[in-house]
């Protein structure tokens, strides 16, 4: 069924470009001498002599080809194989939306659940306002403002990096508001979480401004030490609640390991990592964690073991992220860079001297760099979708008559919502992101032309503005087999996470 | 699904359900429907919003019909056309440093800067050439909105007619327009848009529409048809069928009117997904060409300038977000409008006041 879906789709697209191009168009007006030589040896090497339905198939036959050895996907109009460039372009791609993708999922679902907990409440106002705006904002419109604004304007900002005191004030009051906004709860809790919450940020960003932090960032201990705190409680939080003992001693004892870990892992981060230094990393944090609710825990370990997992995981990443921050100076500095680090075009800078790019640390800093516009454009874009989709999803679920019940036998609220009521709401959310996964390229085409990347997006443009058909079909059936794969995927995945749908079949 | 999600009566949910019915009392469901999305304030002020955007853009540049070389042309009440050009107005209008073509229009009132409220001559400023920036933009929202109705008219109707003979009929017509529908869904829509766009861009705006209108209808038809699926095997379907009807009077009367609630939510959907599309399309050059004017194409062709003239990069963009904005919510009032297990917001206030009416009552 599948491949007569991605037959007919490819067969359509096929004579579709193919009855909407015109690789002879460009010799309408050519003087040149050996014009109708030039038009015949088009007609030969595209085989336009052959109605497009037929050439379709032989097309197709190098596809098929594929089944027993010898893909061939054809020659591009320059005679280069598309299965080469592709190969070039999808790591790209890849590279481009798969940050965001998580950044929108994680922020997108956790934002959206907060507002259907606290359905009509200000903080749901605001944020099903924010997640319209969001929705209708053009990508492409999005991009150049954050062109401007974050990349060229923070360039300048730079140079000097020191904020005013009514920067620090009103950044200072907005955290207040969102952070209130998060907790919630009566008028004096809302007031005191602001103005704690003020006066954290305004802490920070007065450090930040002194310290000229921008211009040598790094998060040091105390840093790494506080998130990781953080990433504690919320995991606690999740998982048990703050009312179990041994939930606390688990996450937090993780948490302190890790900080303890600190100067120890630095070892593991030399100048000559590469990516199997900080997969080490990873996976010696995450043991420790492991180990700590393993050793707290007598019954239930399972659960204790993944506070600890969970906490170390994203207690790591502050430590991983402050070793890439303490190359930001020099990479700063050096001439490829020349002081105005963030950006607006390209998926890496050619300038960098070839030491500075056999490193690690400094390459990747580079592709974060290059990173950050196109993943905070369509992280704001996807986001909104998410919002939406978990505030639906949640709201619906703790309508269901099993909440009743869990509530009338006593479970604390936290249990009721984050047991029972969110694990439901994952179900339906499974399919979106699966399809939505799929969906990517479309929204890629777009980005990678606003930030000049050269992934897939860009093979496309080039496809179409050149007549390439071959281009265009390799292109198209890899988007074409993701879609119809993430379908099947989405299917099998919601028989695993939700049992009902396998006892129905 | 609708057993699970019956509630019991009990306390609160009795006293919410007798303020619904306290509400709905002698009402019919077209009634209840409107007046629940005249209640939904966002949805409301977002109508009126969109329907000025409307009227002043159409009102403002007026209307062209027929081809580009001879168009009948509506005048508007604006004193500019696209193809006025007048740099001697775009040097007046120059600001203080040097750069051409600011705008004109001032809102802020004299106790605040000197000059006091004005239109001006060009009160969205002019483009490099000196051309009124304002008339290319409501030429361009014209456009857009030209696009966005006729995508969102096609894609309702065929996925509206496809989703319900599918969903009706079932069997072997609804799996071979169903493995249809999977094809279309493949190509992603901007892919068809970018080759259709890049060929017939040129032919003007309601051409590319209806050639767009054409793949927009996928999603729609997929909601219909499960909404034909489940409404079909309702009893009232039966009663008719018993009683004599014909499949058309049995779609046309009995089931269409069931699942209207559905069309209009998807079709909102669909003009916001619309106006967001063209203009991506004419943004990346596969869509409305110059010397034409949309949206899309005053962003993209002014992006470079932001730093200099910002206004050019500002208006466009402002419109866009406001007509997506406003089709968004009036979508949301809509469908909390027409979902029957949307219930409103009861405040501390309502319930206390519905305590007080059982219990009189008791």
């Amino acid at each position: 069924m599948m491949l007569v879906i991605i037959f007919g789709a490819s067969f359509l697209a096929y004579n579709l470009q193919a009855y909407s191009s015109d690789p002879l168009s460009e010799f309408g007006e050519s003087t040149a001498e050996n014009r109708d030589y030039l038009i015949a040896k088009t007609i030969r090497d595209l085989q336009l002599n052959v109605p497009p339905p037929v050439r379709y198939f032989s097309w197709l036959r190098g596809i098929v080809a594929g089944l027993w050895g010898n893909f061939d996907m054809g020659l591009t109009r320059f005679d280069v194989p598309v299965t080469e460039l592709l190969a070039q372009a999808i790591p790209v791609t890849i590279k481009l939306v798969i940050t965001s993708t998580f950044l929108a999922i994680i922020f997108g679902i956790s934002i959206g659940m907060i507002t259907a907990i606290r359905q009509y409440s200000r903080f749901d106002y605001v944020i099903t306002f924010v997640s319209f705006l969001l929705f209708s904002l053009p990508i492409f419109w999005v991009a150049v403002l954050l062109k401007e604004f974050m990349a060229i304007q923070f360039n300048d900002f730079l140079v000097e990096p020191q904020f005013s005191r009514t920067t620090i004030s009103v950044v200072a009051l907005v955290f207040g508001l969102i952070m209130a906004g998060f907790v919630g709860g009566s008028k004096s809790r809302f007031l005191s979480v602001m103005a704690g919450g003020a006066v954290f940020a305004a802490a920070v960003l007065s450090y930040v401004s002194l310290t000229r932090w921008f211009l040598e960032p790094s998060l040091g201990i105390f840093g790494v030490s506080f998130l990781a705190l953080c990433s504690a409680a919320i995991v606690i939080q999740l998982i048990t609640g703050v009312e179990d003992k041994r939930g606390l001693t688990a996450g937090f004892g993780t948490a302190v390991a890790v900080a303890l870990l600190y100067f120890p892992l630095q070892a593991l981060m030399p100048a000559s990592a590469n990516f199997l230094n900080v997969l080490t990393v990873f996976v010696a944090t995450i043991s420790v964690g492991t180990l700590i609710g393993y050793m707290v825990s007598s019954i239930d370990r399972r659960v204790y073991m993944r506070i600890g997992l969970f906490t170390a995981l994203l207690a790591t990443f502050p430590v991983v992220i402050d070793r890439f921050m303490a190359e930001f100076a020099g990479y700063m500095n050096s001439d490829a860079v020349r002081g105005r680090p963030i950006p607006t075009l390209g998926q890496a800078n050619d300038l960098l001297a070839t030491e500075q790019l056999e490193n690690f640390w400094v390459s990747g800093l580079d592709t974060a760099l290059h990173l950050i516009l196109p993943t905070i454009a369509l992280t704001l874009i996807s986001f909104a979708g998410y919002v939406r989709f978990a505030r639906g999803s949640l709201l619906e679920v703790l309508n269901m008559d099993y909440i009743r019940t869990a509530r009338a036998k006593g479970l604390s609220e936290r249990t009721v919502i984050v047991r029972h009521g969110m694990r439901n709401a994952m179900l339906p959310l499974t399919t979106i992101l699966v399809n939505d996964f799929a969906g990517l390229l479309g929204g890629a085409i777009i980005t990678e032309g606003v930030f000049a990347w050269k992934g897939m997006g860009q093979l496309f443009n080039d496809s179409i503005i050149n007549y390439d058909l071959n281009l265009f079909m390799g292109v198209f059936i890899i988007t074409a087999l993701l879609t119809v794969l993430a379908n099947l995927v989405a299917d099998l995945l919601y028989g695993v996470v939700d049992p009902r749908i396998r006892i129905r079949k | 699904m609708s057993d699970v999600n019956q509630r019991s009566e009990s306390g609160a949910d009795k006293n919410e359900n007798e303020i619904a019915s306290r509400e709905t009392a002698g009402l019919s469901q077209r009634q209840i429907i409107l007046r629940r999305f005249v209640r939904h304030k966002a949805a409301m002020v977002s109508l009126f919003v969109l329907i000025f955007i409307i009227l002043f853009v159409l009102s403002a540049s007026g209307l062209r019909f027929g081809s580009r070389q001879d168009p009948y042309i509506v005048p508007g009440w604006w004193r500019y056309s696209i193809t006025d050009i007048d740099p001697e107005g775009a040097i007046a209008a120059s600001c203080n440093n040097g750069v051409t073509g600011c705008p004109t229009l001032d809102i802020s009132p004299t106790f605040i800067d000197g000059d006091g409220m004005r239109i001006g001559d060009h009160p969205l400023g002019t483009d490099i050439i000196g051309t009124d920036y304002f008339a290319l933009v409501m030429r361009g929202a014209q456009q857009s909105l030209t696009v966005m109705f006729i995508v969102g008219l096609l894609g309702v109707t065929i996925g509206t007619t496809i989703g319900a003979i599918a969903g009706y009929f079932g069997g072997i017509v609804d799996a071979v327009l169903m493995r249809v529908t999977d094809m279309f869904l493949v190509t992603p829509t901007i892919v068809v848009g970018a080759v259709i766009g890049f060929r017939f861009g040129t032919f003007g705006v309601i051409p590319l529409a209806f050639l767009l209108g054409f793949f927009a209808w996928m999603g729609l038809a997929r909601f219909v048809r499960t909404e034909f699926l489940t409404l079909r095997e309702r009893e009232f379907v039966d009663a008719a069928r018993v009683a004599g009807a014909s499949d058309r009077r049995i779609i046309f009367k009995h089931i269409l009117p069931n699942a209207i609630g559905i069309i209009i939510v998807a079709g909102t959907l669909l003009l916001s997904g619309a106006i967001l599309a063209e203009t991506a399309l004419s943004y990346l050059g596969f869509g409305v060409k110059s010397p034409d004017v949309s949206l899309g194409l005053l962003i993209s062709e002014y992006q470079d300038s932001f730093g200099i003239s910002p206004w050019l990069f500002w208006w466009p963009g402002a419109l866009i977000v406001s007509i997506a904005l406003c089709v968004n919510f009036i979508g949301d009032g809509l469908r909390d409008a027409f979902d029957p297990r949307q219930r409103r917001h009861v405040s501390a206030k309502d319930r206390s006041n519905a305590q007080e009416l059982s219990s009189e009552r008791d």
